[in-house]
């Protein structure tokens, strides 16, 4: 490859962006990246709903925005509805345009969850992004029905009777497919090509769908904002986040993991899990139990893949196909 | 023409001459007869609309929202626990100055669970930021409605119409039902100069720093009371068009050169109206009824309390702790006036209880009292309490 620099080489691509740089976010978040490849993919006739969180307050410091797609924050609780009132209006004008719902994970799991799943049985055409950091981030990492089992926030912190997080992960994308959707699928930034596949296959459906993408956070996973990537591609690589995707509730696809990684490279990654590597007998019954959560992914979803590691091959196809739709 | 119709259909009726784009609501009593004729509006094709059958009134009001945002005129209702569960949304929808109607079925909040009448609902969001219009029977509530959606969508703030629920909602009336054509000329297309589109992308609800907050506040509050003159225009411009006026931003009844006054809002109206035949012997009495509640019409209500020497606020409301809402408000409106005027504020109607015509000698009588408290609940039966809650 020549030396030309990047923003060169980027120039010459003609590549529509939805979230433009000078955003707040913290060097390496995983929700910028991931809602940056999400509209790059959904291109530029969307409209989009964003619930509170960090999204909407690191693209959005009035007067200035990020956003060159149009866009809409009400609420914590309520992007499934305010996108299913867009998406009736856009039907009832008889405009083609799609609805993007965008939410963290406390904005989905948790709190807006009941708006989402009569977005989802009313089938409202609505793509619904939530961008999984696995803990309410924007109001200083709180733990959420998606935070990991062990891992420590500041209301699951670890101590002399605890051991960070007592409950498990919620299986979103489970509860998502029995409503029965055309299409829910989980990603995540470490593999963009996938995403940004999912992200087509969404919009090509009318109707709603659900894409769940694992967004790393520096700040509340505690590691260096300069291996986001990695911390997130050994959370699949380990199978403790599977890359699958379900058409009306069945399982249709899934990433195949050619060498499947131990837990510990993943959570030794990561200050939250620091406490699950002391010289504790509990420390080592969590690390086994995390371990059987993994293996249990594996054998469910059947990840253990004897073709290559899917490490992002179609990329700058996917990026002109981005592109083709902006011109 | 005049129609037989009971007030839920009346007001399902007007909302539909209003072409709504898109409506969403969800069942609670006495709410649940709009959503319903609507519903059977839409299903026997004499409402062309998206009609998103939501699982809350939360979502209810989210769904308006996004679809004004998107460029759709949009329609919602409630009552009660509803209201309060919307609540958290009704705010946001006026800070956004997104243009919608609302209809508040009124009735009270628990607990105690009560499913009947009084204004604690629509009173609890009075500080929300939207118009709230305050409808004293069903005719009203039709010419009203299609009046709230002119005035919301001029000025940009969302407009609550206020019906009292089961007295109004549950009560068949003649009603004059304007024709399409009426509407078409009194209410242009919706169209929201900030709607989502994206030719021209635009970021609505952005975080707002302390810099910058006051001035949308001041922004908010001005425009609310520059819409003292939508409200009154628009009230004037529809009884142009059908022949009847729905009472402005305040209306005086009765004798309007009376020393004493009554104010109320809502249906109470029409019974002190009835009760000033039923007792003509009690002397000129003044009836002033705040139809406009938010904005607060400070100099129309003057100019409908000026000469007044004792004034009596009935209001289906209260705020524990301090007393009358309204009355509160209407005081500080008068504070000059302390000294030659003698205020007195009672609650009734609470959770349904009856309003009798005999409310009005009674009132009176009270007012009379110079040493009485300045409020109380009237017609509360202390016999039904234990000694410590007397
Ligand atoms: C009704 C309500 N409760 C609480 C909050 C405070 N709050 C704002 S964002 C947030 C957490 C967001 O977490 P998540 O959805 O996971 O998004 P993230 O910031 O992690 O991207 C909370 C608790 C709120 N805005 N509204
Ligand atoms: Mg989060």
């Amino acid at each position: 490859m020549s030396e030309q620099p990047i923003a060169d080489l980027r120039r010459h691509q003609p590549r529509f962006s939805g979230l433009e740089s000078g955003h707040r976010a913290c060097t390496g978040c995983g929700e910028a990246l991931g809602a940056r490849l999400v509209t790059e993919a959904a291109g530029p006739d969307v409209l989009v709903a964003n619930a509170t969180g960090c999204l909407e307050v690191f693209t959005t410091a009035w007067p200035q925005s990020s956003w060159r797609v149009p866009w809409l924050h009400s609420l914590f609780e309520n992007a499934g509805a305010i996108a299913s009132g867009m998406e009736a209006a856009l039907k009832a004008q008889g405009r083609p345009t799609k609805v993007l719902a965008f939410a963290g994970d406390g904005g989905t799991f948790d709190i807006g969850f009941q708006a989402l799943s009569g977005m989802l049985e009313r089938d409202h055409n609505v793509l619904y992004v939530c961008y999984d950091n696995e803990a309410y981030m924007n109001t200083g990492i709180q733990r959420s029905s998606s935070t990991p089992h062990a891992a420590t926030t500041t209301t699951s912190p670890a101590g002399k009777a605890r051991m960070g997080k007592r409950h498990l992960k919620k299986d979103i994308v489970s509860i998502i497919a029995a409503h029965h959707v055309a299409y829910a699928a989980t990603a995540s930034v470490a593999y963009p090509s996938d995403l940004r596949k999912k992200v087509r296959r969404a919009m090509a459906v009318e109707g709603a769908t659900f894409l769940q993408v694992h967004s790393p956070c520096p700040l509340g996973w505690g590691h260096d904002g300069a291996v986001s990537i990695e911390v997130a591609r050994l959370a699949v690589q380990t199978g403790l986040f599977p890359l699958v995707e379900l058409e009306r509730g069945s399982l249709t696809g899934v990433m195949p993991i050619r060498e499947v990684r131990p837990v510990r490279d993943y959570l030794r990654a990561q200050k939250r899990f620091v406490h699950l590597f002391a010289d504790d007998p509990r420390a080592r019954e969590e690390l086994d139990h995390i371990q059987a959560l993994a293996d249990h992914n594996i054998e469910r979803y059947g990840l253990r893949g004897d073709r290559p590691d899917a490490l992002d091959s179609e990329g700058a196809d996917t990026v002109r196909r981005g592109g083709a739709r902006w011109a | 023409m005049r129609d037989m119709l009971e007030g839920s259909q009346a007001i399902a009726r007007a909302v539909a001459l209003c072409r709504p784009q898109v409506v969403a609501a969800y069942p609670i009593t006495p709410q649940t007869h709009i959503v319903e004729n609507l519903s059977k509006l839409v299903a026997d094709g004499k409402l062309t609309t998206e009609l998103v059958s939501v699982e809350s009134e939360f979502s209810a009001a989210s769904v308006a929202l996004g679809a004004a945002a998107a460029g759709s005129r949009a329609y919602t209702a409630s009552s009660s626990q509803g209201i309060m569960l919307m609540s958290e949304v009704l705010f946001n929808i006026a800070g956004l100055r997104i243009p919608l109607v609302l209809t508040c079925a009124n009735r009270a909040i628990g607990a105690p669970l009560s499913i009947w009448n009084d204004q604690q609902d629509s009173m609890a969001v009075r500080d929300a930021g939207w118009i709230q219009l305050y409808c004293a029977d069903n005719q009203e509530a039709v010419d009203t409605t299609i009046q709230a959606y002119r005035i919301a969508e001029r000025c940009e703030i969302p407009v609550m119409v206020c019906v009292d629920g089961f007295v109004l909602t549950h009560t068949m009336e003649a009603i004059d039902l304007p024709t399409q054509e009426q509407v078409d000329g009194f209410l242009p297309p919706y169209r929201f100069n900030r709607a989502l589109d994206p030719r021209r992308p635009i970021s609505i609800g952005t975080l707002v720093a302390p810099e910058y907050f006051s001035e949308v506040r001041h922004a908010n509050h001005k425009a609310l009371e520059r819409a003292i003159d939508e409200i009154e225009a628009a009230d004037r411009d529809w009884a142009e068009v059908s022949g009847r006026s729905s009472g402005g931003l305040v209306e005086v009844l009765g004798d309007p050169e009376a020393r004493i006054g009554i104010l109320t809002l809502g249906s109470a109206t029409g019974t002190l109206l009835e009760a000033l035949d039923e007792y003509p012997d009690l002397g000129p009495v003044r009836l002033i009824r705040l139809r406009c509640f938010r904005p607060f019409p400070f100099e129309a209500l003057r100019r409908a309390c000026a000469g007044l020497e004792q004034l009596a606020i009935l209001e289906r409301a209260l705020s524990p702790g301090l007393g009358g809402i309204v009355g509160t408000e209407v005081r500080a409106a008068l504070a000059d006036l302390e000294g030659t005027l003698h205020i007195r504020d009672y609650a009734v109607g609470l959770g349904g209880r009856d309003i009798p015509l005999s409310t009005l000698p009674r009132v009176l009588e009270a007012l009379a009292v110079p040493e009485s408290e300045r409020f109380r609940i009237l017609d509360v039966n202390l016999e039904q309490l234990p000694e410590e809650d007397r």
